[in-house]
C-alpha cells in the first residue's frame, strides 16, 4: 500500500505528517511512502532526508494523491489555491485519508468526504482512553501549544522568569497564572516552573490539584463545592454563583501575577470569557497574557485570534498555530501518533490497512467508511480506566463482621496460666538432668532469636543453608550410637551418618559458593 | 579423649556455630562466619570420634567420606535457581537422620535409665522421631513442589482440619501407649504406626500450601529440622545437638514470623493451608485495557529515564534471566543512570532467593534494597521493571479489603512516572488474583519470554 504525504497548503501551516525517522517505521509495517517535494521544508524535514529514509519524492501533486491509496495530513483537506481544486476532488474515489477533521464543525466536508466513497480516520475523534493515549495527536499538540504559549511569553515579557539576587539587586521572580489545567496546561506550568516563575494554576476539576501540586505549582482553591469534571477529560459548564467566584478570584490574581495563560476550553462551545477587560487593565504594564483559546473565541475579551496586541500595557497574545511554530517537533509527534494509529491498523504489519470496526479505537476515529457517515461514534463503552486508588490506606478486612469470643486479656491471661502450668509440671517433675538440658535449650532458643533478627534479610538463603549444614550437627548423635553393639543400631547410626554428612559438606560447601557472590 | 574435653570442645563448637549464623549480619562478616562454622563442626565431629566410646572407625570414615563426596557434588552443581529445592532436600535429609538416629537409641541395649528418667527418655525417642518424620515427608513434598515434580496448587482434602486434629490425637495417645508398652519390653510397633502417621501428617501438611506460601513452608521446615536435631539432643543428653537445634529451630521459626508477615497472613493460616478460603466478600473485579510496549519503545524508556528500579520476582529465577538483567543494569549504570533493585521479602521461592540470584548474576548488592528502605522512594522514579512478579507488586493489597492478599505490603511501584511489567502472557499469578496494576494507567507491558524480551532491551540500548 502506498502512503501519500502531501505538503500542507493552510496559511501558515508549517507542520508535516511524517519526518524520516517515522517514514522508516511506516516502511517496516510493509507500506510504501510517497511524499510532495518540499512538504518537510518548513519543518527543517529535506527531500534528502526523506529519500534517505526510503521514501519516494514526488514532484507532481496530482500524482500523489491519485496514485496513494491512503493520504496522511496534518489540517483537513481544503481548496489548493495554486491548482485552484479542493483537495477533496484530487482523492482518489474510495480512497482513504487520515488527518485532523473536526466533523463537529464542518459537516460540510463531512458531507463532501462521502460523496467521495471514502474512508476517513480524524485524529481529533481517537477516544481518549488509555489504549489510545499513544495515538492522541490532541494531546500532543496541546503539549506543545502549552510549552510555546510559555516561550511566547518570556519573548514578549521584559523580565527574568527566574528571581535572582545579583550584585546590581534582587530580581523578583514572575509569577505565572495557568487556567485551565489540561494537557497544555499541564505542559504550561511544567515550562514556566523550569524556568523559575512562580507558578499558581486554577481548574474547575478539584482532581487535578493533585498534578499540580506533583509540579510544584500552587493550585488556587476556590471556597465553593461543585463537581467540574465532564465527559472525556474535559471541563463543564459551571453554575452563575461558581463563576462568580471564579471572576473573584481571577480578578484578584491579575493584580498579582505577571503573566496570565489561559487554556480553558468547553468542547463544543465558544470558550469561556475568563479575564474581563477590568481585569487586563488592573494587570502591572508589561504583563502578559497568552490566550490558547484564541480560535475559539478567547478566554480574554481582548484576544484576537491569530494576533499580538497591547491594551494598556498588556501584551495580549491570540495565536491559534503555536504547535506549528514548532513544526520540527510537533510534526515528530503527529508522525509519531500516526504511525501509532497505522500499527492499530496493520496488526498484520503487511503494508494493508484494516478499518475494523469492532476496535474501539479505530471505530471511535472512523468518521466515514466507505462513503458512509459514521461519526459520531456510539458511546464508548467505558469512559474511564479504573485506575486503582494510590492513596488509599490499608483497610482492615471485615474486621467487624464477628466479635471475638473473649476479649484480648483474657486470652493473653488462659496462654499465660497454660504456659504456667505446663512449667510447673515439668518443673515438679522431671529429674534434675533434663531441667540442666532444660536450662541449655531455653537460653539457646534467646539466643538463636537474638543473632538471627541480626542477619541481613539479602543473606536469608544463605542463612538457610548454613543451618542446614550446621543441623548436620545431629550426625553427632549417630556417632555416640554407632559404636553400640548390634548390627541394626550400626546399619541405621551408619546410614544416619552418611545423610547428616550430606548436610554438613554440601550446606557449607553451598553456603560459601553464594557467599562468594555478593560482592559490592 | 576425656569426657571433659569433649564437652569442652563441644563448647567452642556451639560458640563458632553462633559466630557463624551473626557473621551473616553483614555480607562483609559473612565468609568469615562460614568458615567458624565448617570449624566448629569439624571440632565438634573430631572430638566426638576421638571420645572413648566410639570405636567402628572404619564404618565412620567410609560413611563420611560418601556422604561429603555426595554433598560436594550436590553444592557445587546445584543452579543458583535452583537453591529452594536443595535447601527443601537437605531439610529432609535432616529429617531422616533424626529418625534413625531416634530409632538407633531405642533398640540400643546400653541404656541403663530407670523410673521417670526412662519414661522421659521414651518420649524424647518419640517426639525426636515424630517431628524428624515430619520434617522429612513434607520436605521431600516441597522438594517436588518446587521442582516442578508435584503441582505447585495447594491440594485441599475435605475437612482436612479435622484430620490434623485426628492425627495430632491419634499421636499423642500412641505416645502414651507407647510409654506403656517399653516398660514390658515392646513398642517397636508402634513406634512404626507412628512413624507411618507422621509421615502422612508432614505430606497432607504440604500439599495443602500453594506455591506463593512456599517461602513460609521452606522456612517453616528449617525450623522443625532444627527442632528434630534438639529433640535428637534431648534423647542423647547431648548438649551441642540441644543448641545448635535450638539455635537452628528458632532461625527458622524467625524466617517464617518474617515471611508471614511480609504476606500479611498468620503463621497459622498458612500452616492450615488453603488460600482465600477465609476472606469475606468477593474481591474486586479489575477491567481495562492493557498498554502494550514493544522493545523499542521500552528502550527509549529506559534511555530517558534518570531513576529506575528494577523488581525481579520469580518469573526472573523461571527464565534464568538475572544475567541479562545485570548487563542491562551495568549499561543503564555506565550511562549515569540511578539503578536499584527493590526485593519483596516473598519474592521467590524461598527467604533470599531473589538476593542470591542477583549476586549470582554479579550485581552489587549495595544497589538491592529491601522493600521498607525503598518503597518511599517511587515516587521519584522514572521508571520502573517489574520482572516476572506479580502479587508483591499488586495495589489491590492494599485498597481492597476483600482481594485474597489485603494487608499486605506491597512495592508501591505503580505510583512512579512509568512501570513495565514483563509478563509471559496475560495470565493471572499464583494467588488468581486479577492484578489492577497491569492495566494502570502509568503501566505498560511487554510481553514474552522474561530472558527473550531483556536480552532484546538490551540490544536496543546499545544501538
Amino acid at each position: 500500500m502506498i502512503i501519500g504525504i502531501p505538503k500542507e497548503i493552510h496559511q501558515g501551516e508549517r507542520r508535516v505528517a511524517t519526518t524520516p525517522a517515522v517514514t522508516e517505521q511506516l516502511l517496516k509495517l510493509g507500506f510504501s511512502v510517497s511524499i510532495e517535494t518540499g512538504a518537510g521544508t518548513a519543518a527543517n524535514f529535506s527531500d534528502e532526508a526523506y529519500q534517505e529514509a526510503g521514501a519516494t519524492i514526488v514532484k507532481d501533486v496530482k500524482k500523489l494523491w491519485s496514485e496513494s491509496d491512503l493520504i496522511i495530513k496534518v489540517r483537513g483537506p481544503e481548496n489548493n489555491p495554486t491548482l485552484d481544486v479542493d483537495e477533496v476532488e484530487l482523492l482518489a474515489d474510495g480512497g482513504q485519508l487520515i488527518s485532523f477533521i473536526w466533523p463537529a464543525q464542518n459537516e460540510d466536508l463531512l458531507n463532501r468526504l462521502t460523496a467521495k466513497n471514502l474512508t476517513v480516520l480524524a485524529m481529533d475523534s481517537i477516544p481518549r482512553i488509555s489504549r489510545a493515549q499513544k495515538c492522541d495527536a490532541l494531546s500532543s499538540m496541546a503539549n506543545i501549544a502549552g510549552y510555546r504559549a510559555v516561550v511566547e511569553a518570556a519573548q514578549h515579557f521584559g523580565r527574568f522568569f527566574t528571581g535572582q539576587i545579583t550584585a546590581a539587586g534582587r530580581v523578583p521572580p514572575a509569577k505565572v497564572m495557568v487556567i485551565g489545567v489540561g494537557v497544555a496546561g499541564l505542559a504550561a506550568i511544567g515550562a514556566a516552573k523550569s524556568m523559575g516563575a512562580i507558578v499558581r494554576a486554577f481548574d474547575t476539576r478539584p482532581e487535578v490539584k493533585e498534578q499540580v501540586e506533583s509540579m510544584d505549582a500552587e493550585f488556587l482553591m476556590l471556597d465553593f463545592k461543585e463537581e467540574g469534571a465532564g465527559t472525556g477529560g474535559y471541563a463543564k459548564t459551571m453554575s452563575k454563583e461558581f463563576i462568580a467566584a471564579e471572576m473573584e478570584l481571577f480578578a484578584r490574581q491579575a493584580m498579582e501575577v505577571d503573566i496570565i495563560i489561559t487554556t480553558a476550553l468547553i468542547p463544543g462551545k465558544p470558550a469561556p470569557e475568563l479575564i474581563t477587560q477590568g481585569m487586563v487593565e488592573s494587570m502591572k504594564a508589561g504583563s502578559v497574557i497568552v490566550d490558547l483559546a484564541g480560535e475559539q473565541g478567547g478566554n480574554c475579551k481582548l484576544t484576537q485570534a491569530g494576533k499580538v496586541v497591547v491594551k494598556q500595557g498588556v501584551t495580549i497574545i491570540g495565536y491559534t498555530d503555536l504547535p506549528s511554530r514548532m513544526a520540527a517537533q510537533s510534526s515528530q509527534l503527529y508522525g509519531t501518533n500516526l504511525r501509532h494509529l497505522l500499527t492499530e491498523l496493520c496488526p498484520e504489519k503487511n503494508g494493508v490497512i484494516d478499518v475494523n470496526m469492532d476496535d474501539e479505537v479505530i471505530r471511535g476515529a472512523t468518521v466515514t467508511k466507505a462513503g458512509k457517515i459514521t461519526w459520531p461514534p456510539p458511546a464508548p463503552k467505558q469512559m474511564t480506566s479504573p485506575a486503582p486508588q494510590t492513596e488509599a490506606p490499608a483497610t482492615k478486612a471485615v474486621a467487624v463482621a464477628s466479635k471475638p469470643l473473649m476479649p484480648e486479656m483474657a486470652k493473653q491471661a488462659i496462654i499465660l496460666a497454660g504456659v504456667a502450668l505446663l512449667l510447673y509440671a515439668v518443673g515438679a517433675n522431671a529429674p534434675a538432668s533434663f531441667m540442666t538440658h532444660f536450662t541449655v535449650f531455653v537460653l539457646s532458643c534467646f539466643i538463636g532469636y537474638e543473632v538471627i533478627w541480626n542477619v541481613s534479610a539479602s543473606l536469608h538463603t544463605p542463612l538457610m543453608s548454613v543451618t542446614n549444614a550446621i543441623s548436620g550437627i545431629i550426625v553427632i548423635g549417630a556417632l555416640i550410637q554407632i559404636s553400640s553393639p548390634g548390627w541394626l543400631i550400626t546399619l541405621l547410626a551408619g546410614l544416619a551418618i552418611l545423610i547428616a554428612s550430606i548436610n554438613i559438606v554440601g550446606g557449607f560447601l553451598v553456603t560459601r559458593r553464594m557467599l562468594e557472590m555478593f560482592r559490592k | 579423649m576425656s569426657q571433659g574435653l569433649v564437652t569442652m570442645s563441644y563448647i567452642v563448637a556451639s560458640i563458632l556455630f553462633i559466630f557463624s549464623l551473626s557473621g551473616l549480619s553483614h555480607q562483609e562478616k559473612a565468609r568469615s562466619g562460614n568458615r567458624y562454622g565448617m570449624i566448629g563442626m569439624g571440632i565438634a565431629i573430631a572430638a566426638t570420634v576421638m571420645s572413648d566410646t566410639v570405636s567402628s572407625y572404619s564404618i565412620i570414615i567410609i560413611a563420611l567420606l560418601v556422604g561429603s563426596f555426595m554433598g560436594t557434588k550436590a553444592a557445587l552443581h546445584v543452579k543458583m535457581t535452583q537453591m529452594p529445592e536443595l535447601v527443601a532436600i537437605m531439610h529432609s535429609l535432616v529429617g531422616m537422620a533424626a529418625v534413625l538416629v531416634g530409632y538407633a537409641n531405642f533398640i540400643d541395649p546400653t541404656s541403663v535409665l530407670t523410673g521417670v528418667e526412662k519414661n522421659i527418655h521414651e518420649v524424647e525417642i518419640y517426639i525426636g522421631i515424630f517431628i524428624g518424620a515430619v520434617t522429612f515427608s513434607g520436605s521431600v513434598i516441597a522438594f517436588g513442589k518446587l521442582s516442578g515434580r508435584i503441582s505447585g496448587n495447594p491440594v485441599l482434602l475435605p475437612a482436612r482440619h479435622w484430620l490434623n486434629l485426628g492425627l495430632l490425637i491419634t499421636s499423642i495417645w500412641l505416645c502414651i501407649h507407647f510409654v506403656e508398652s517399653v516398660q514390658t519390653g515392646g513398642g517397636t510397633w508402634v513406634l512404626l504406626l507412628m512413624t507411618l502417621i507422621a509421615l502422612a501428617f508432614g505430606v497432607h501438611m504440604v500439599m495443602a500450601i500453594g506455591g506463593a506460601d512456599m517461602p513460609v513452608v521452606v522456612s517453616m521446615l528449617n525450623s522443625y529440622s532444627g527442632w528434630a536435631a534438639a529433640a535428637t539432643g534431648f534423647m542423647l543428653g547431648n548438649d551441642l545437638l540441644i543448641v545448635v537445634g535450638a539455635l537452628v529451630g528458632s532461625s527458622g521459626a524467625i524466617l517464617s514470623y518474617i515471611m508471614c508477615r511480609a504476606m500479611n497472613r498468620s503463621f497459622i493460616s498458612v500452616i492450615a493451608g488453603g488460600f482465600g478460603t477465609t476472606s469475606g466478600g468477593s474481591a474486586r473485579v479489575v477491567e481495562g485495557e492493557v498498554q502494550k510496549i514493544n522493545i523499542q519503545e521500552a528502550a527509549e524508556l529506559l534511555q530517558d529515564a534518570r531513576n529506575i528500579m528494577i523488581i525481579p520476582g520469580y518469573g526472573m529465577a523461571v527464565a534464568h534471566a538475572q544475567h541479562t538483567v545485570n548487563e542491562v543494569c551495568k549499561l543503564l549504570l555506565d550511562k549515569g543512570k540511578n539503578v536499584r533493585f527493590g526485593i519483596h521479602p516473598v519474592a521467590g521461592r524461598m527467604p533470599g532467593h531473589m538476593n542470591v540470584l542477583l549476586a549470582e548474576a554479579k550485581v552489587p548488592y549495595d544497589i538491592v534494597y529491601e522493600m521498607d528502605e525503598i518503597n518511599e522512594d517511587f515516587p521519584d522514579m522514572d521508571v520502573t521493571i517489574v520482572i516476572g512478579a506479580n502479587d508483591i507488586v499488586n495495589p489491590s493489597a492494599l485498597d481492597d479489603p476483600n482481594s485474597p492478599i489485603a494487608g499486605m505490603p506491597v512495592l508501591e511501584c505503580w505510583k512512579g512516572a512509568h512501570t513495565i511489567v514483563l509478563k509471559r502472557s496475560m495470565a493471572s499469578g499464583y494467588a488468581g488474583v486479577d492484578n489492577p496494576l497491569f492495566v494502570h494507567e502509568h503501566t505498560q507491558m511487554l510481553f514474552g519470554d522474561a530472558n527473550d524480551s531483556m536480552q532484546a532491551v538490551l540490544k536496543a540500548l546499545r544501538n
